[in-house]
């Protein structure tokens, strides 16, 4: 008896679990009401945790002598990987988010492929169909766990240029159906048929490729192009989690699974779209590599002008838009940014913040840097929402930020960065660019708009220019009082 | 496999199908300020592999199944509680013009209060 309602509570936890997870999710779509939806999502999965113990009331009879090592086991594993990665969720910087998911990530994706490697080895599928599900999620999910690792390293600079050599997408290609090829063999042995080697070298054989395959179709990607592949890869780990579940005979890891699995591709084709990346050239083509860019001379100078004079300018100005970039984030200005925008807004000046969908490491990263400077959401507005304002508005202050402004996007077909939607800040009345010195942007590309008439450069830090600002503003209301 | 939760092929493949279609629909309208989060809120979701996880190792039944179970366990663990760490520090930063009013009238009150008493 104890038995069964162990199972029904496992089952109806399950249960509710996945329908906290929806709805959690489907709260996160406003920033508004998504603290509490990823807080309704937390309740589900610590449910689902607790429940889980119930098993222990019915596991296989072969397990029954170690079960109290099992659950030994489990209790260590859970508050060790707990523990440790809930402290470094806690204490990473925000600019380093990006990374940090992939890492998360991955380890979503070896725990998938662990799964699996447990079923396979002992030789626990119920037929072929469980068998062929349980190879494929764990080829996804080895793939993802090897190929986050390396997103990491990419984008915690350990390691830096991409790694291309001549052949290499053959071998890639080569190795994934040698993947496939030894997954197939493992069927055949299994069912019965001819064996070439015996099953667990076969198993070893196969994590080994797919792991392999896994470092080698992340290696080319730029940098650039890796919030996108984090985008797949968690995308990825959602499907091999889906399929696990399905092996386990686990609706709420199927549906769970699945939904970050949808919901990952879609997130993934909105960021390839607005990089102005296709998802295959992302993942085939380095960028920039099929086309050779001819570097038009751009008439006119880069006029300097001191921060001070930009400041007090805005000061005086009717409505200023900040398009800030990753340069921002790096010299860790938006404090002071914020600060300084509180004073022009004091001032009586309307102050809007422009976001590009790619500013920062990864679409929405500038969202939650400004967040946690305290810039209120309303004041944050997306470029299909603002573009149209530029040329109404007296002043823009482009900080950090390069090719999401740079013109050429809409005219020199040449540019590898044609096509790409960019913020209209060279429509503005004026623009200021705080920018560290004379350099191209991310993508190499020169900038017409710092060239423009209308265009002056203010160099240096970004945070030791907007610390000049902030003196300049305060210095000035000093004065008048 | 215990008899509450068994599902079959085709079952299987309309729980995909849903779930999936679920996802889709959920996620496209979630506006790009929101992207960041979501990107780590759906990675806590598949956290879930952590009771696969659970699952697998506490039916172990050698040495080899145990130690790879408790890997899986110990990635599951960290994908579920660094995901849901990472996505509410995000969130919880995000704040509207109204909200920071009221936040700034509760710490003017605060300061007044012990000086009234």
């Amino acid at each position: 008896m104890l038995i069964s309602i162990s199972q029904l509570v496992t089952a109806v936890t399950g249960f509710v679990a996945a329908l906290l997870f929806m709805y959690g999710l489907k709260r996160m779509s406003s920033p508004a009401t998504a603290a509490s939806g990823i807080r309704v999502a937390g309740a589900g999965m610590l449910a689902a945790v607790l429940a889980a113990f119930l098993y222990v009331f019915n596991v296989e009879s072969g397990a029954k002598p170690h079960l109290f090592v099992n659950l030994t086991l489990a209790v260590v594993a859970l508050s060790v990987g707990g523990a440790i990665a809930w402290w470094s969720g806690k204490t990473v910087k925000m600019t380093a988010m990006p990374q940090m998911i992939a890492v998360y990530n991955g380890m979503g994706g070896g725990a998938a492929g662990a799964i699996a490697a447990v079923e396979l080895f002992g030789n626990r599928a119920n037929g072929v169909t469980q068998l062929v599900v349980t190879l494929f999620g764990a080829l996804i999910g080895a793939i993802s766990f090897s190929g986050s690792l390396i997103a990491w390293a990419k984008l915690d600079r350990v390691l830096k240029a991409p790694l291309q050599f001549r052949g290499q997408q053959i071998l890639s290609a080569a190795l994934f159906l040698v993947t496939l090829a030894v997954g197939g063999a493992i069927v055949v042995s299994v069912a019965g048929g001819p064996q070439l080697l015996p099953v667990p070298g076969l198993i070893c054989l196969f994590f080994g490729c797919a792991l392999v395959f896994g470092i080698l179709m992340t290696l080319p990607i730029g940098g650039a192009d890796m919030p996108v592949v984090i985008s797949i890869y968690n995308a990825c780990t959602g499907i091999a989690v889906g399929l696990e579940g399905y092996v386990l005979q686990n609706p709420a890891l199927m549906i769970a699974g699945m939904v970050v699995g949808a919901a990952g591709t879609l997130l993934t084709v909105l960021m390839a779209k607005a990089m102005n990346r296709t998802v295959f050239n992302v993942l085939f083509k380095r960028f920039g590599a099929d086309k050779k860019h001819k570097r038009g001379v751009v008439a006119g100078n880069e006029k300097p002008v001191e921060a001070s004079d930009a400041a007090i300018d805005m000061r005086y100005a009717k409505s200023v838009i900040i398009v800030p970039g990753y340069g921002l984030a790096v010299s860790q200005g938006q404090q002071k940014l914020y600060d300084f925008v509180k004073l022009l807004v004091a001032a009586g000046v309307s102050v809007k913040f422009a976001i590009h969908p790619v500013a920062g490491r990864m679409p929405g990263q500038m969202d939650v840097l400004l967040a946690e400077a305290g810039v209120p959401y309303d004041m944050i507005f997306q470029l299909a929402d603002i573009n149209d304002q530029f040329a109404t508005t007296d002043v823009a202050l482009v900080i950090g930020a390069n090719d999401v402004v740079n013109p050429e996007a809409r005219t020199d077909k040449s540019s590898p960065i044609y096509g790409m939607p960019i913020l209209n800040a060279d429509k503005a009345k004026k623009i200021y660019v705080v920018k560290r010195g004379q350099g191209k942007g991310y993508s190499g590309v020169v900038n017409g708009l710092f060239y423009a008439d209308n265009c002056f450069m203010v160099y240096g830090d970004a945070s030791a220019v907007l610390g000049t600002m902030l003196e300049a503003v305060k210095g000035l209301g000093a004065a008048a009082a | 496999m215990d008899s509450y939760t068994t599902v079959n092929v085709f079952a299987g493949v309309y729980i995909f199908m849903l779930a999936a279609f679920a996802g889709w629909v959920i996620i496209g309208n979630v506006p790009a300020i929101l992207h960041t989060p979501l990107m780590s809120g759906s990675n806590f979701v598949h956290g879930i592999v952590v009771v696969g996880g659970l699952f697998v190792l506490l039916n172990a039944t050698n040495a080899l199944e145990q130690s790879i179970g408790f890997v899986a366990v110990l990635l599951g663990a960290g994908n579920a509680a660094g995901g849901y760490a990472v996505t509410v520090r995000m969130l919880e930063m995000f704040k509207s013009s109204n909200d920071e009013k009221a936040h700034h009238a509760k710490r003017r009150h605060a300061v007044h209060h012990p000086k009234r008493a």
